[in-house]
């Protein structure tokens, strides 16, 4: 709480090592890049990136919950800052991602050739 | 009269918002995290058009780890990841001395704070330090590659698939033409950059005169490998060469389609300039430490304010780095 005056010091070093694990569990998935994970695909995604995006999100969660102190804050204020953003970027990527997908479609098909 | 005026309070603290705390955050905190929800969104989409353009070109994007694979005196030695996952730690070790400067501010302990708040500014510093470094080598390259009428990319590879650079092979034919500057041309003749080291007639014959060289090309395979044409094919394709292409600049870069390159400086630069940003708010933050005026406060909110954006920044950097170096 950001009121009280208690050190959260044990906290604060606990969360970096978890970040810091996290962190070296991507680079050391990064530079292995089994193949059982990134040629088996769930949903149009390939495991080895539902990993990524999944640990990247748990990180985002430590940084904004414990080093900005959102837990410490009043639940109205959690909502309105995380519920916005998270409907507004799945919002945001649903859109782009689903328009370069179809221009993807678009290229492909066409009789005219774009690169070549 | 006294009675039909509504003042919120009485306090002389009323620039800052005064005792009306909506949410239970103060004034400054509050504007804040709306400016923080703000830049969220920006970066949000350019996240999200670098990720429009990718699956647009999803069969022929660069794969990061055959671009970032440097790292300090490893001359050669291709180490992909290695080098982010240090800028990583390094900017998460930042957020970690900011957060302890926050909770030394709590209890009011002026030295701890400041010091916290120098160690912050150190990591800041070396990790903008470190990718101008990133984006030294990124746009110096280090194998070259041209490109042909089309637009698209060709790289070379010997027989065992293992990329070659063009001072490996190219000849040097005597018919040179030296870069148009402004010292050296009419003032309408001036080259918008200087010429690349090879012209592609000289890497056409370089390539005639190495047989076991191949031509690869954007397209991935099956396995997200890059495709490697065979010989015969390889000439063909290299006949169209318009343009020797070495390192990485707005218009080409060697190391695929174009707009990667242009993706790349665009984000991590705008993330970098949030980290410059930070670095000088937090000097300054850390220099009203030192005088006291916090201390006089009785509160080192303001401590609190810069960290917010300070964790910010490297909240964003988490997203950049899966986004550009893991996916």
């Amino acid at each position: 709480m950001s009121h009280e005056h208690v050190s959260n010091t044990k906290r604060i070093w606990f969360v970096f090592g978890l970040l810091s694990l996290v962190t070296t569990v991507e680079v050391i998935l990064g530079i292995i890049k089994p193949a059982s994970l990134e040629f088996n695909h769930f949903i149009g995604l390939n495991l080895l990136n539902w990993i990524f995006y999944i640990l990247t999100i748990f990180k985002a969660y430590y940084i904004v919950w414990a080093f900005m102190h959102m837990e410490g804050e009043k639940s109205a204020l959690r909502w309105s800052v995380v519920s916005s953003v998270v409907f507004l970027v799945i919002y945001l990527l649903f859109i782009l991602l689903v328009e370069g997908h179809y221009i993807y479609g678009v290229f492909k098909d066409s009789t005219i050739k774009w690169n070549f | 009269m006294e009675t039909t005026v509504t003042t919120a309070n009485n306090e002389e603290k009323t620039w800052g918002g005064g005792d009306i705390q909506p949410l239970g955050a103060s004034y400054g905190k509050m504007m804040m995290w709306f400016f923080i929800v703000s830049d969220a969104l920006t970066f949000s989409g350019f996240l999200g058009a670098y990720g429009f353009s990718r699956f647009k070109f999803i069969e022929t994007w660069p794969l990061a780890d055959e671009v970032f694979t440097h790292f300090p005196f490893m001359h050669g030695v291709p180490a992909p990841m290695y080098y982010v996952a240090l800028m990583t730690f390094i900017l998460i070790f930042s957020s970690v001395t900011m957060v302890l400067a926050v909770d030394a501010g709590h209890q009011l302990k002026k030295t701890k704070v400041a010091i916290y708040m120098f160690l912050t500014i150190i990591g800041g510093i070396i990790f903008v330090g470190s990718q101008a470094w990133e984006w030294k080598n990124f746009i110096k390259g280090e194998y070259g590659a041209v490109e042909t009428k089309g637009g698209s990319l060709l790289q070379f590879v010997d027989k065992d698939g293992k990329r070659v650079a063009l001072e490996e092979f190219a000849v040097k034919l005597p018919e040179q033409r030296e870069a148009l500057s402004r010292a050296k041309a009419k003032w309408f003749m001036q080259d918008a950059e200087s010429l690349p080291t090879y012209t592609v007639a000289e890497v056409q014959a370089g390539f005639k005169a190495h047989p076991d060289l191949l031509i690869r090309t954007e397209k991935l395979t099956e396995t997200k490998k890059k495709t490697v044409l065979s010989r015969a094919e390889s000439e063909t394709r290299l006949a169209d060469a318009k343009y020797v292409v070495e390192g990485a600049n707005l218009i080409r870069n060697e190391y695929g389609n174009k707009l990667f390159a242009d993706f790349f400086f665009f984000i991590t630069g705008f993330h970098g300039f949030h980290v410059i940003s930070g670095i000088i708010i937090n000097i300054i933050i850390f220099f009203n430490v030192l005088l006291g005026t916090y201390e006089k406060r009785r509160s080192y909110e303001m401590v609190e304010k810069v960290g917010l954006y300070w964790h910010f920044v490297d909240l964003v950097w988490v997203f950049v780095f899966t986004v550009f170096y893991l996916v």
